[in-house]
């Protein structure tokens, strides 16, 4: 064996950390010891979604480092230490702090820096730039005493630096030079149309001006004054108007640079020095720089390869761009422009529904060059094939943009994608690899998720993906069996609408009129009990549900491994008081149950023989107790951390929230269960971005997170909703409960129903938030039916003699199951294994 | 002549769901399919599990055949002849049962 060579990578940006990621999932791993330089105090995080940061994420959540990455795989990294030169000859590298490193073969990704215009007063105080979570954490400083705030430069960046500014609550200006926004991507009319809807949005856009100086202002701190003598008075000036390639290592290292700027690559992605590579927004190729993350992805995985010696180059990348800029869908492809000689030119314009859409296609009408949409984007998945694919346009192209023509009779069908075909451009996932993904086994969105990561980036190419798989599926003659059994040739939403709007409210009633015959099973009992109890909220142990419920259902309590059960009564938002732990202690004590904290902040009481649950139930009731349907597929615990109450860091009330919380949601039966968090601020100690409903206060309301779950698959939840009120915040969960309950498989965790969402989160945004589907009013009366129709299922047991009967051990005796055995351990009971049973069976007949 | 033992009133049967018996020292689970009117009893050990919990598993039948699911690990059990549907080498014991006079009525012969 050789001994291991070194590999240094400067700069861990997304595309410096990128490459690591590849390059440590790879067969040359152990090829190398690796080094990586970061002059950044953090690790790499999502530069892209930078805005986020702003409307509730944390430097955290956007990191793109998991947990023990750089340990775990041997990488020494160099945190908040910049690397300044590269002795090439010698073949090592030193840094600000003194480092010096040996190198074999040496990546640089060192990124870009914004440009700011040399224009007088460009370096007063409370001017930023946008680029770095301390240029975001200044801003958000400055802002606390600022009203208004300009951004320079209305691209792409400049836009979403406008959002971000917005969301600090100040009046926001954007000031462009060119005469359109988005100049890079857009035509006039698509800029225009833009112009218009941001404007909508209380955004007040200046175009064609040209920042001369920044001066004092007479109310505000800055006045810009601009090229035609007019004026803009901000606070905060933010700079986005542009970014050039970090080269200055390369140019002090005597490394080729381009005229204009950045690290000459070649189609390998290696500079002028055989054992240097380039890549990312540094590099410059056949004299183009990308500044956005796929490319740089592209070049990473060029590299990794090239190491490996494996043949790969880079060969340039495509700049289409979809996004959504405040709420507004913009997407450009390719030649927007038409530049391309001979290009022709649709348009589409509708000034009611603010939409514009242009398509540039080639002299002879037969293949898409470009395009421009604006205000809607639905169609950029097949747009973007088109042209990626060079394949032949339909016979009147405009078909592709006109409203009611442009149904899929048109569009483009997944069939006529060539194998090669690009789906997913954030992790370079082809039309070949989903479908040896399917062939292998996948069967369903999440599977394919996971193993091929598509659409985990930008979740643009998620419809695409859809019909590729279902296309798939179908021509591989695998129907997907969606029935819920064998007696229903239902799903459970066919179910759940069945009894919506057939008022049915048996399982009996329902398996005759909609059933294939026989008498049900685990499955379809269990599942249309749920939804009856969901919907009506009845009784669970009504003479006619009986047979619905599973064990723990029936008993009201939760089987364990030894056919005993365990008891949790519930304490809103893990509040208790000395008396009611007091009592619970004594109840336990009295018969003899294990004790335990459970992690939703209660007490959990083992060891229960179901003769036992109602003489429990009894005192826990008389020591003001109720139901803490654990048991149940249903809402669990709301936790807490306890607030701004006791907290010396607490913005908010948060124990209170989820008191509230709680007493509203209890007993709401659901497809599978549900759990809460309510934190105080933002160090988030109830672990709320965790949970199936999680809510964070700040100092601006309380913000919303969905489907987040911990478990076997943890997930963090999304972001929903920032900054609200109490009044909207129970609204949108009442929303998006009732619309989980309606709309999820059974069994399925609200992560998994979110997952599986064709349109994820923006849909159910669009639902939610924005009423879409026209139904949140039936949502929410749904949900308050619910509320209203609460009760202690233990409270109504215990005073029905008649249900009583069912806990006995025995229908013919009074005897109890001799089999249940227990040993002590650490002070406490437990369940004897099978050797101590032997022992005792034995000790028996002695 | 096959011996019946009483057990309980017809009554004291729960509609598609199961109720536990202590006959002679033995634990069995008895079900009544009430659309078909029809009794079962089976062994209450749930032989996966290693403890007595058949009785209160969920009732119901895969291909007409009419089976309980265990509560546990969620086995099922043919009514008919105690099989397990899931591993071939497990086999639950089944009694004869019938209804008398309005009594349920058990034999541990069979």
């Amino acid at each position: 064996m050789s001994k291991k060579q070194t590999l240094v990578v400067i700069g861990n940006g997304m595309v410096g950390h990128n490459f690591l990621e590849n390059l440590v999932a790879s067969d040359i791993k152990d090829n190398y010891d690796i080094v990586t330089f970061c002059e950044e105090v953090r690790p790499a995080y999502d530069r892209v979604h930078l805005t986020e940061f702003f409307s509730g994420k944390s430097a955290k959540d956007l990191s793109m480092v998991t947990e023990g990455f750089f340990e775990n795989n041997n990488i020494k990294i160099h945190l908040g230490d910049k690397a300044v030169e590269i002795d090439t000859r010698n073949k090592f590298v030193t840094s600000a702090k003194g480092a010096a490193i040996s190198y074999d073969k040496l990546v640089l990704a060192t990124g870009s820096y914004p440009f700011v215009p040399p224009v007088s007063g460009h370096d007063r105080d409370n001017c930023f730039v946008y680029r770095t979570i301390e240029d975001l954490e200044a801003m958000t400083e400055a802002a606390k005493s600022s009203k208004v705030g300009a951004v320079i430069g209305g691209g792409l960046l400049g836009l979403e630096a406008a959002k971000a500014l917005q969301d600090l609550k100040l009046k926001t200006h954007v000031v462009q030079f060119s005469p359109r926004l988005m100049s890079a991507q857009l035509d006039m009319g698509g800029a225009q149309m833009l112009a218009n809807k941001i404007e909508a949005l209380g955004v007040s856009v200046l175009t064609g001006k040209n920042t001369t100086k920044i001066i004092d202002g007479d109310n505000c701190k800055h006045k810009l004054v601009f090229a035609d003598g007019s004026e803009l008075e901000t606070d905060i000036v933010l700079f986005s108007t542009g970014i050039r390639p970090r080269d200055e290592i390369a140019r002090a290292s005597g490394i080729e640079v381009g005229a204009r700027g950045g690290i000459v690559i070649d189609d390998q992605c290696k500079t002028s020095d055989p054992d240097i590579y380039a890549i990312g927004e540094c590099a410059v190729w056949k004299e183009q720089t990308f500044g956005l993350v796929a490319p740089g992805y592209s070049m990473a995985r060029t590299v990794v390869a090239n190491l490996a010696e494996q043949y790969a180059v880079f060969e340039g990348a495509d700049m289409s761009t979809k996004l959504k800029l405040n709420g507004v869908d913009v997407a450009s492809i390719g030649d927007a422009h038409a530049k391309t000689e001979g290009a022709l030119v649709y348009t589409y314009q509708n000034g009611a529904d603010e939409i514009y859409k242009r398509l540039v296609v080639s002299q002879d009408k037969k293949k898409l060059l470009g395009a421009v949409l604006v205000g809607d984007a639905s169609g950029y998945g097949t747009l973007l094939q088109y042209t990626l694919n060079n394949i032949d346009l339909p016979e009147h192209p405009d078909t592709l943009i006109l409203p009611g023509r442009s149904d899929e009779s048109v569009g483009l069908g997944p069939d006529a994608l060539p194998a090669s075909a690009q789906i997913c451009s954030c992790f370079d996932v082809t039309k070949g690899e989903i479908c040896s993904a399917i062939e292998s086994g996948c069967s369903s969105m999440a599977d394919l998720k996971v193993e091929t990561k598509a659409t985990t980036g930008c979740g643009g190419c998620s419809a695409l993906l859809k019909s590729v798989l279902d296309s798939e599926l179908e021509k591989s003659g695998i129907t997907v069996n969606t029935d819920i059994c064998e007696h229903f040739a239902h799903t459970r939403r066919d179910l759940y609408n069945i009894i919506m709007v057939e008022n049915i409210k048996s399982f009996d009633t329902l398996l005759e009129k909609h059933g294939t015959g026989g008498n049900g099973c685990e499955i379809c009992r269990q599942a249309v009990g749920s939804i009856l109890a969901s919907y009506w909220n009845d009784y669970i142990l009504k003479q006619e549900h009986l047979s619905l419920q599973d064990t723990n259902d029936t008993f009201l309590a939760n089987m364990q491994k030894d056919g005993t059960y365990s008891v949790v009564p519930r304490m809103t938002g893990g509040e208790v008081t000395p008396d009611g732990l007091i009592a619970v202690g004594q109840i336990a004590k009295k018969y003899k149950l294990y004790t335990k904290i459970t992690g939703g902040q209660r007490v959990d009481l083992f060891g229960a023989r179901v003769d036992q649950l109602p003489l429990i139930w009894e005192e826990l009731i008389a020591a003001g107790f109720e139901s803490g349907h654990a048991y149940g597929k249903s809402l669990r615990t709301v936790k807490s951390c306890v607030g701004s109450t006791w907290c010396r860091f607490g913005v908010d009330d948060s124990v209170g929230l989820a008191v509230e919380l709680e007493n509203r949601y209890k007993g709401l039966r659901a497809p599978h269960k549900i759990k809460f968090a309510v934190s105080g601020c933002t160090r988030e100690c109830a672990e709320a971005q965790s949970k199936d409903i999680g809510v964070i206060a700040t100092e601006g309301g309380w913000n919303m997170y969905v489907c987040g779950n911990g478990g076997m698959k943890p997930r963090h939840g999304d972001l929903f909703a920032t900054n609200l009120d109490k009044e909207t915040l129970i609204k949108y969960i009442d929303r998006v409960l009732t619309f989980y309950v309606r709309s999820a498989d059974r069994l399925q965790r609200t992560s998994v129903w979110m997952e599986n969402m064709e349109g994820g989160l923006d849909y159910l945004k669009s639902v939610v938030i924005d009423d879409k589907l026209g139904i949140c009013s039936s949502l929410e009366k749904q949900m308050q039916h619910v509320v209203e129709n609460y009760q202690c299922e233990w409270k109504t047991t215990i005073a029905d003699e008649s249900k009583l009967k069912r806990f006995r051990t025995f229908i013919n005796s009074d005897k109890t199951d001799d089999n249940i055995l227990f040993v002590e351990e650490r002070g406490q009971i437990r369940p004897a294994n099978e050797q101590e049973r032997e022992h005792a069976a034995v000790a028996e007949e002695v | 002549m096959t011996k019946w033992i009483d057990i309980c009133a017809s009554d004291d049967l729960q509609a598609d769901s199961g109720i536990c018996a202590l006959v002679e020292g033995q634990q069995v689970a008895i079900f009544y399919a009430s659309k078909d009117k029809t009794v079962y009893a089976i062994d209450n050990y749930d032989p996966f599990g290693k403890v007595h919990v058949l009785s209160r598993g969920l009732f119901g039948d895969i291909k007409g055949e009419p089976m309980i699911c265990s509560p546990l690990y969620k086995q099922h059990f043919s009514l008919l002849t105690g099989a397990c549907f899931e591993d071939n080498t497990v086999k639950n014991k089944i009694y004869p049962i019938r209804i008398e006079n309005n009594r349920v009525e058990i034999s541990l012969e069979g």
